[in-house]
C-alpha cells in the first residue's frame, strides 16, 4: 500500500512537472518576440511623461516664461529647487524682478512632479532623461537658466 | 556570544537570517533558535531600512507628504497615495469628480496586479523555481508601461493628489489597457500550468505555516493572510471607499489557513482585480479629473483617519492637525507589520526550509514594515 502511494505520488510529481516542462519548451521553441531589450545599443522608447529631470523651457530668441515667483521653491518637499533674483532695469527706468539662477539639485530630487504642477507660466516641465550618472557630484547641480536668456515680453 | 550561551544551555542553535539575505526580499533581520532543524523560534529584529517617514511627514504640507508614501509599500505606491488622499479630502471635506474616482479605481486595480504579479514570480523563485520569475516580470513590464504613459513614472507615480488624480488619463491608456487584459487572460492558465498545477510546490505549500482564523485576528493580520484562514476582512466590501460598492467582485476565502491557502487567494484576487478593471474600462465618465482646490491646504483641527486595502492588506492613515499648514501627526497603520508578528507563530515546528516558503506567501515589502 505504501509504496503504491509512493509511486503514484513520485509519477505524480514527473507529470506535473513535465506539464510545466512543456510550457517551457513551447517558449524555447517559440522565441519570435524577444522582449529583452539591449540597452547601450538599443535605447529604449520613453513615454512622453516620464519624468527624468526638471527643465526649463526656451524658444528660438533664448526666452523663458520664469518669472521668479518662487511657487515652486515652496512646492518642493525636498529643498530641490533654489532661485536667486535679481532687478531688472525696464526701459522705462523701473527696476523689476527677474531670475539671475534657477538652481536645480538633481541629486536631491524624486521626480514627483510638484514644482510642475505649481508654476503658474508653465515655465518649467519634466523631460524623459535618465543617463544622469556623473563622475563628480557638483555636475548634478544644474542652473536650469541659459545664459544670456531672458524673460518673455508679456509675461506676468 | 548569544549563539554560544544558547548552544552551551539547551543544545539550541541560534543563526541570523539577513538582513542581507535575499529571500527575505530586503533588508530584514530574522534571529531564528534552532533545535536540529525545527524552529524553536523566530525573533524579527528590524529598523534596517527605517527612514522615519511619519516623522518628515509632519514637516511637509499637505500636498508634498504624499509622494514620501510611495517609498513606503513601493508595489502598491498608488493605493498608499490614494490612502493619504483620501484622509486629506476627509478633512478638505470636498467632493471627488467621478471620473477621478474611476481613474482611481482602475489604477489601484492595475498596481494590485502588478503587485500580485511580482509575488508570484518572487514566491516560486524562493521555493526554487527560475523560470516564473520571468513569466510574470513580462507581464508586470506590460503594466509598468502604461503606468509610465499616464502617471510618468514606473514604480513611485505620486499620480493621486488632494482632489483627484494630477493627470488626465493618456489617449491610449484604454486600448492598451483593454491589450492587457486579453493578454493577461491567455497567461493566467500558464501560470496556473507552470506552479499551481506541480505537485513539488503544492507539497512546498501544503500543510505548512498554519495560523487559524482566531490567532491570524489576534495578530492583527490583514489582507490575504487573514483570508487564507477564512475570516473576511476586505476593506473594500466591508468599509467601500470610491466605487467601490457600485462594483461586482467577489472577496475570495480560503478556509485552510496554511501557504497553500495565502496562494490560492492571492490567485484569485488577480481574477477578481482583473474583473474589475474589465468593468470600468469601458466605462470611463466624461468630466473633470481633479476637483478645485486652494493652492494652500489648511486642514481644520482634527482627526482624520481613512483606510483601504492594499496588495497586502489593511493601510490606515490617521492625520491629527491643529489646524496649520502642516499635520501635527502622521501615523501610518501599515499591512506589513501586522503581517510579520505572526510569522513566529507561523513557522513555530516547521522546517527551516519552510520558513521562506511562509515568508513569501506573508508577501513582506520591508519598507512597508519599516517606514
Amino acid at each position: 500500500m505504501f509504496i503504491t502511494k509512493y509511486l503514484s505520488e513520485v509519477f505524480g510529481g514527473l507529470r506535473s512537472l513535465l506539464t510545466g516542462m512543456r510550457r517551457t519548451g513551447y517558449y524555447f521553441t517559440h522565441h519570435k518576440n524577444i522582449i529583452t531589450q539591449q540597452y547601450p545599443n538599443e535605447k529604449p522608447v520613453l513615454a512622453e511623461r516620464f519624468r527624468g529631470e526638471v527643465v526649463m523651457l526656451h524658444d528660438d530668441n533664448n526666452e523663458h516664461a520664469c518669472t521668479g515667483c518662487t511657487a515652486c521653491e515652496l512646492a518642493c518637499p525636498n529643498a530641490t529647487i533654489k532661485i536667486v533674483t535679481k532687478f531688472d532695469l525696464t526701459p522705462e527706468g523701473k527696476k523689476k524682478k527677474a531670475i539671475d539662477k534657477f538652481v536645480y539639485h538633481l541629486e536631491l530630487c524624486t521626480m514627483c512632479n510638484l514644482c510642475v504642477e505649481a508654476c503658474p507660466t508653465g515655465a518649467i516641465t519634466m523631460a524623459p532623461n535618465f543617463e544622469h550618472s556623473v563622475l563628480n557630484r557638483n555636475e548634478l547641480t544644474k542652473v536650469l537658466n541659459k545664459p544670456g536668456s531672458k524673460i518673455r515680453e508679456g509675461v506676468e | 556570544m548569544l549563539q554560544e550561551v544558547a548552544q552551551k544551555e539547551t543544545g539550541d542553535l541560534v543563526i541570523n537570517v539577513g538582513p542581507q539575505h535575499p529571500s527575505t526580499h530586503g533588508v530584514l533581520h530574522l534571529v531564528i533558535t534552532l533545535n536540529g532543524e525545527t524552529i524553536k523560534k523566530v525573533e524579527p529584529h528590524l529598523g534596517y531600512i527605517h527612514r522615519s517617514i511619519e516623522k518628515m511627514c509632519e514637516s511637509l504640507s499637505y500636498r508634498q507628504f504624499i509622494y514620501s508614501t510611495s517609498r513606503m509599500d513601493y508595489l502598491s505606491a498608488h493605493i498608499n497615495n490614494h490612502a493619504c488622499a483620501l484622509a486629506v479630502e476627509k478633512g478638505l471635506q470636498i467632493e471627488i469628480p467621478e471620473r477621478a474616482q474611476v481613474i482611481r479605481v482602475l489604477m489601484d486595480e492595475l498596481t494590485r496586479l502588478a503587485s500580485h504579479q511580482l509575488w508570484w514570480g518572487a514566491l516560486a523563485m524562493d521555493v526554487g523555481a527560475i523560470t516564473p520569475f520571468f513569466h510574470a516580470f513580462r507581464e508586470r513590464e506590460v503594466l509598468n508601461d502604461i503606468m509610465e504613459e499616464t502617471c510618468g513614472a514606473r514604480l513611485t507615480m505620486n499620480y493621486m493628489v488632494p482632489g483627484g488624480v494630477m493627470f488626465d488619463l493618456h489617449p491610449n491608456f484604454q486600448s492598451r489597457v483593454k491589450d492587457f487584459i486579453t493578454l493577461f487572460k491567455s497567461k493566467l492558465p500558464e501560470y496556473d500550468e507552470l506552479v499551481t498545477g506541480n505537485v513539488i510546490f503544492q507539497n512546498r505549500m501544503k500543510q505548512v505555516g498554519f495560523i487559524s482564523a482566531e490567532d491570524a485576528v489576534s495578530y492583527g493580520c490583514t489582507g490575504p493572510t487573514l483570508r487564507g484562514s477564512g475570516v473576511s476582512c476586505d476593506i473594500r466590501k466591508h468599509h467601500p471607499y470610491e466605487l467601490y460598492d457600485k462594483l461586482q467582485f467577489t472577496e475570495p476565502l480560503e478556509t485552510g489557513g496554511d501557504c497553500w491557502a495565502r496562494y490560492l487567494v492571492r490567485m484569485e484576487e488577480m481574477r477578481q482585480s482583473l474583473h474589475i478593471v474589465e468593468q470600468l474600462i469601458d466605462n470611463i465618465p466624461e468630466g473633470e479629473f481633479q476637483a478645485k482646490t486652494k493652492a494652500v491646504l489648511k486642514l481644520p483641527k482634527g482627526e482624520f483617519y481613512s483606510r483601504v486595502e492594499t496588495a497586502r492588506g489593511e493601510l490606515g492613515v490617521y492625520i491629527v492637525s491643529e489646524g496649520g499648514l502642516t499635520p501635527y501627526r502622521i501615523k501610518f497603520r501599515s499591512p506589513g507589520f501586522s503581517n510579520l508578528s505572526a510569522l513566529d507563530h507561523m513557522a513555530r515546528g516547521q522546517k527551516i526550509g519552510d520558513l521562506v516558503a511562509i515568508m513569501g506567501t506573508l508577501d513582506l515589502v520591508i519598507p512597508d514594515i519599516d517606514r
